[in-house]
């Protein structure tokens, strides 16, 4: 599928996170490394906190314990300068799209472009144009947020996520609520991005399919235990995770296989 | 909908043999039916056996019922739970409850219950005022951070943004700010004409109304309307970016939310606010003038009286205090917005509160000047 993981460094490597809402702690002790053009998956139940993970990854919550880093620096205590220069370089797709309303979506890939630098207009007209061709919403520009549909509303949050050719993106829920053939259409996106940008892609989802398809890494959040269930090839994990309550996930409840 | 063939009231009937108990289930149980009537003491424990008729009619109201009790045995009993057996109820609600209870209670993340003890209650509050407190602080803090970024020339916001909120809460205010400013004159001049001509110095009613709107009036009411109309609409939109994450996206590209949302608001109202005010100030000095007419002051008398009673240290008092005010509803319904909750509801509160921590603050601060330039003898 992709080259060994071994061999590349880690892009991103997490120590001993423990994540808490208030008092009650969601995960505790994750230890894993994203490896350079990785397409990573984080999966688990419903409310287990993948998207809370997520949302630690890109530095908008804080870890109660642990640590995170990108490229071997550390972002949990960096100032915050540092991690805001390392944040530009990511692109965060948010599971509602997160599109910013009063702006047309021409403007919502714009803004982003523009953030450092003022680019020629009719080079942004090109890259603006360029981006929404690539999730199929060529010709949108001028649509606002509100005029267009739910799965549109995704590919263009996609669209946004990518506008500054991220080295590290993160895609929340990107599948949910998208018909098969639409679903389908964003694995084959999702696997272009990375093999031709060489783009690392980390992606919180629980569609099977989709995580057989594309992922060659996962980690599996266990909400019985609040802590790491199994960390590998998705597939690998479907067949011979020593840990019953992935394989019971990975083959949707029934357990055709037994761990060797 | 079909009427019930059995109308007998629902019945549990509560058999106890030594260790053993059966449960007696008969009559029509239905949401909308007679209400249940439960006989025999009800046992500690799960019934052995139930004693039902394979045809009888029910509704969710008797699985809930029974659901009800097994976990009411759970709860008394949390060492050893009970193994509930379902001997002889009809194999439709027997499959019914094996799926309710098929995944057990989740116990844990169920919120503190609200105690009702006076000192919890006490606490609560000292920490919900402690929490404000120091997130409006920090807000304040971080606005004036984001100010400061202005000046040096590297805060980053669009500037299509300020100057659409720039025409939102200025021209288009303009036609309620007209209409209140000018009543309000007309009320100030009917209610000072009444008085004063009874010392037969009507003239001055050109002089309360005057040194009334600049100094107060006009900045106040300027400062209540904005409160409600733009302070509210900052909080609600502001809310709903939160509540739609479009706050978090702004973060993770770099983009300082209080550069790029709070300052062009900010500075919009710094802008807007003294203008406005002395636009008020003159509709409000125009609706004294027509009353005068009415009473038989010319208006141009009217208007030299005016001048000479209105000094420029009293209409730049109301300037002055104009460009706080505009600060305190930007700062305050901005901060409302974005730390809103993550839904629908709380963009609703959000917006409530902006407009009620406006307003108050608008009259405390104002109030504080009264003192002050008092103290001052302005």
């Amino acid at each position: 599928m992709s080259a060994t993981p071994e061999l590349t460094a880690a892009k991103v490597t997490v120590k001993g996170l423990t994540m808490t809402y208030g008092t009650q702690v969601v995960m505790h002790d994750l230890d894993f490394e994203i490896f350079d053009k990785d397409i990573f998956v984080i999966m688990g139940g419903s409310g287990c906190g993948k998207s809370t993970l997520l949302r630690h990854l890109i530095g908008l919550l804080e870890p109660a314990k642990g640590s995170i880093s990108f490229d071997g620096k550390d972002f949990t205590a960096a100032d915050p300068a540092e991690r805001t220069d390392t944040v530009r370089r990511f692109g965060v797709m948010y599971q509602s799209g997160a599109l910013w309303s009063s702006l047309t979506l021409g403007e919502n890939i714009s803004v982003p472009l523009e953030e450092s630098r003022k680019i020629p207009p009719k080079t942004l007209r090109d890259l603006v144009a360029y981006k929404l061709a690539l999730v199929g919403l060529a010709g949108y520009e001028n649509y606002y947020p509100s005029q267009i549909s739910g799965g549109m509303k995704k590919r263009a949050g996609i669209a946004r996520a990518m506008a500054r050719d991220p080295d590290l993106l993160f895609l929340d829920e990107p599948g949910a609520g998208l018909d098969p053939l639409s679903s389908r259409r964003l694995d084959d996106l999702i696997l272009r991005l990375r093999d031709s940008q060489g783009s690392t892609i980390v992606i919180v989802t629980h569609e099977l399919a989709s995580i057989f398809n594309i992922s060659n890494r996962a980690i599996f959040l266990d909400s019985a235990t609040h802590s790491q269930g199994a960390l590998g090839n998705p597939c690998d994990l479907r067949d011979h995770s020593e840990n019953p309550a992935v394989r019971l996930f990975l083959n949707r409840g029934t357990q055709p296989t037994s761990p060797r | 909908m079909t009427a019930a063939v059995d109308s007998s009231p629902p019945r549990a009937i509560w058999h106890q043999h030594g260790d053993s108990c059966t449960l007696e289930l008969t009559g029509n149980w239905h949401r909308e039916g007679p209400a249940l009537e439960v006989t025999g003491a009800t046992p500690n424990q799960c019934p052995d056996h139930y004693q039902m008729d394979a045809h009888a009619c029910f509704d969710s109201t008797l699985p809930a019922f029974l659901l009800a009790h097994i976990r009411a045995v759970t709860d008394a009993t949390p060492d050893k739970p009970p193994s509930p057996a379902f001997d002889g109820l009809p194999v439709n609600l027997r499959a019914l409850l094996e799926l309710a209870l098929a995944v057990s209670e989740e116990s844990e993340p169920q919120t503190p219950s609200d105690s009702s003890s006076e000192i919890y209650k006490l606490g609560n509050l000292t920490l919900v005022v402690w929490t404000n407190g120091k997130a409006l602080v920090e807000f304040t803090g971080e606005t004036m951070l984001s100010l400061g970024r202005l000046v040096t020339g590297r805060a980053i916001f669009r500037r299509k943004d300020f100057w659409l909120t720039l025409q939102e809460c200025g021209v288009q205010a303009l036609p309620i700010v007209s209409l209140i400013s000018f009543l309000i004159g007309v009320i100030l001049a009917f209610v000072g004409n009444v008085q004063l001509a009874n010392f037969g110095a009507n003239l001055f009613v050109a002089d309360l109304v005057g040194i009334a709107m600049v100094r107060e009036m006009g900045v106040m009411m300027t400062a209540i309307i904005m409160s409600g109309r733009t302070g509210a609409a900052f909080a609600a939109h502001l809310g709903s970016m939160k509540a739609n994450e479009e706050i978090d996206a702004l973060r993770t590209f770099g983009f300082n939310p209080f550069d790029f949302l709070v300052l062009p608001r900010l500075l919009s109202l710094l802008v807007m606010m003294p203008l406005l005010t002395i636009y008020a100030n003159f509709a409000g000095i125009l609706g004294g003038m027509l009353v005068g007419y009415f009473v038989g002051i010319p208006p141009v008398l009217y208007w030299t009286e005016t001048l000479a009673a209105v000094t420029l240290t009293a209409s730049s008092l109301g300037v002055i205090k104009s460009v706080f005010f505009g600060a305190i509803i930007a700062i305050g319904s901005c901060r409302q917005g974005m730390q809103a909750g993550n839904s629908t509801a709380a963009v609703g509160q959000a917006t409530t509160r902006a407009v009620v921590t406006a307003i108050t603050s608008v009259i405390v601060l104002d109030s504080a000047f009264a003192a002050i330039f008092t103290l001052l003898h302005i």
